[in-house]
């Protein structure tokens, strides 16, 4: 429905977005994750038709949307967008819904049928006639959401709808961004920092880190195969330690890393220089000269620090590299250890996601 | 003291029995300030909205410069309207001089650049999420137009409003260009309250004088009130 092929923008001398590239399926809710300032709203803009881009298209059914100058208006009216800030017009609740409509010349009778059901979906139908300005952020974000859903758009695009938000009302929107998707069969587009907001929503997403997909995918591939270091991190892969393949033998690779040998799955050559991913929950602890398991990487190290986590405890230990490993308080007490003790770590070789470095 | 006291009632007097020059007078007054307010709002709206919503070369100085306008003394716009109108004047044929025609343009000439860089503040006032909000429902350039005044409007009426209360209580230009004049006919005498305060004042007529001075201030606290009533809603 939408193919985005080598988008750039540039303000100034900066450059936002660089050879950005996606296609978003009729239907699908698709989320654009991405640290702050990553380009993902100038992104949804350009889709908009708010920016033109520096370089590249946006494809929507196979229309240059950028190039189509005489059908802009028709192609902002098929679609919606909402903004990270929640704004209304300084009118009733009904009159900022009815907006979008009355813009398309729509029958009075038509316009009140329209948006006392839509009123009636975000759950604001008996308060049509208040003044929108005297709602809380979050009822006036819902307001926001029906005033484009009102207008059917085929393409509805979001831009960190829930940042300014509550808990409660993160909620609230994001059940009705589910609705919307399932009842009306939008196809939405999602921007957003928040990676779990992603997940929750999402069919698929993008990761965009400085202007450009990282990596696009289903959520569990985002999470448990990140491409790059920088995904990697944005996922919260706590351990990322850089090193070499020295050897490699049916898929299971010898990694130089800090003098140590990381055993690791992965399909790249000998002489690469990789990333190695842990997850800080995947590595094990135990006390100098005791069994370690059948895990395939065991390192000796020095506690460095231990910090608390809700009910976990957070021990960082070098051995050669830095490793973080994430423990209960319990386990961490009972091994007695405290910082400069001596520690055991062990982690097995398919808890190991090798990612090859990013020449830049 | 007494003799102040004494004033101020025959002033209060004067205003309860509608004296007939008193209200001559005020009458007079706000048809001037109406009309000049008038023939600004309609100029000065329209250019407050083509210097906001275009992007030019020097528009930052052209904002400088009407802002700079707000504080234009009355009695320079009161010389350079009289050096146009005066008889050796290149509008000196229409013989506007000592006219209340003469009145309202001078007045409009003073309070345009106040409506006018209140405009540009009013419409720069409106949230850019706004603005991309209308943009993106869709809106062609006389609807997005349409819906930023209506976003912008308590602060428009106010730019009007303010541009009122400059017109009625001026004095310099008004005297220099209506000459405080007192005929038979309604039309053809220049006197409004400001100048009769003025001239009454200096005859020693200071009941007379208060009674002006308080219409005059009730103007300005109607003005304000109807003011604040718009901008609460």
């Amino acid at each position: 429905m939408i193919e985005i092929a080598g988008i750039s923008k540039q303000f100034g001398v900066k450059e936002v977005l660089r050879e950005v590239n996606a296609t978003v399926q009729e239907g699908e809710i698709f989320a654009i994750i991405g640290p702050s300032g990553s380009g993902k709203s100038t992104l949804l803009r350009i889709i908009n038709l708010l920016e033109q881009p520096t370089g590249g298209r946006v494809l929507f059914d196979g229309t240059d949307i950028h190039a189509a100058a005489d059908q802009s208006l028709a192609l902002r009216r098929s679609m919606g967008m909402v903004f990270q800030k929640p704004v209304v017009f300084s009118t009733t609740v009904f009159e900022n819904v009815a907006a979008g409509l009355r813009i398309r010349g729509m029958s009075k009778a038509a316009i009140r049928e329209r948006v006392e059901a839509v009123l009636e979906v975000i759950g604001l139908a008996d308060r049509a006639e208040q003044g929108a300005r005297t709602l809380s952020g979050g009822e006036m974000q819902r307001v926001a959401i029906a005033r484009v859903l009102v207008t059917d758009p085929a393409l509805l695009l979001m831009d960190e709808p829930t940042a300014n938000l509550d808990p409660l009302s993160t909620e609230t929107i994001e059940d009705l961004i589910r609705t919307i998707n399932r009842e009306y069969g939008t196809t939405l587009l999602i921007a957003t920092h928040d990676l779990l907001q992603g997940q929750r929503l999402a069919d698929r997403m993008g990761v965009m880190i400085d202007g450009t997909f990282a990596q696009v995918g289903l959520p569990h591939e985002i999470f448990s195969a990140p491409r790059t270091r920088g995904v990697a991190r944005f996922v919260g892969m706590e351990n990322i330690i850089r090193g070499r393949i020295s050897a490699c033998e049916q898929g299971l690779a010898t990694v130089d890393a800090g003098g140590r040998q990381v055993m690791a799955p992965t399909p790249l050559l000998v002489g690469e220089s990789v990333s190695l991913c842990i997850r800080p929950e995947d590595v094990t602890l135990f006390l100098p000269g005791t069994e370690a398991g059948s895990a395939r990487n065991v390192f000796g190290g020095t506690v460095q620090a231990i910090k608390a986590l809700g009910p976990f405890r957070h021990v960082g230990v070098e051995c050669g590299f830095s490793l973080a490993a994430l423990a209960t308080w319990k386990a961490v007490e009972e091994l007695g250890l405290h910082a400069g003790s001596e520690v055991q770590v062990a982690f097995k070789a398919s808890a190991v996601h090798v990612v090859r470095d990013e020449e830049r | 003291m007494n003799e102040i006291i004494q004033a101020f009632f025959q002033a209060i007097e004067l205003i309860i029995t509608l004296d007939p020059s008193v209200m001559e007078i005020t009458l007079r007054s706000l048809i001037i300030s109406f009309s000049a307010t008038l023939i600004a709002t309609v100029i000065a709206i329209p250019l407050g909205f083509l210097i906001q919503i275009h992007e030019f070369y020097g528009k930052k100085m052209v904002i400088n410069l009407v802002q700079t306008l707000y504080a234009l003394p009355t009695v320079i716009v009161g010389l350079f309207v009289f050096v146009f109108i005066s008889r050796a004047g290149p509008f000196g044929f229409l013989r506007l001089l000592f006219t209340p025609t003469a009145m309202i343009i001078a007045q409009t000439i003073l309070i345009l650049p106040i409506m006018t860089g209140l405009t540009i503040s009013a419409l720069t006032g409106v949230d850019p999420t706004i603005r991309d909000t209308i943009r993106s429902l869709g809106a062609n350039t006389r609807q997005y137009l349409g819906l930023l005044v209506r976003e912008a409007r308590f602060a428009i009426i106010a730019a009007i409003m303010l541009g009122f209360s400059r017109a009625i209580s001026e004095v310099g230009a008004a005297i220099m260009i209506g000459g405080n004049t007192q005929t038979s006919a309604f039309w053809t005498s220049t006197r409004v309250l400001t100048t009769a305060i003025s001239l009454e004042t200096s005859m020693g007529n200071i009941e007379f004088s208060m009674a002006l001075g308080i219409i005059l201030l009730s103007i300005a606290l109607v003005v304000n009130l109807v003011m604040m009533r718009v901008q609460q809603r």
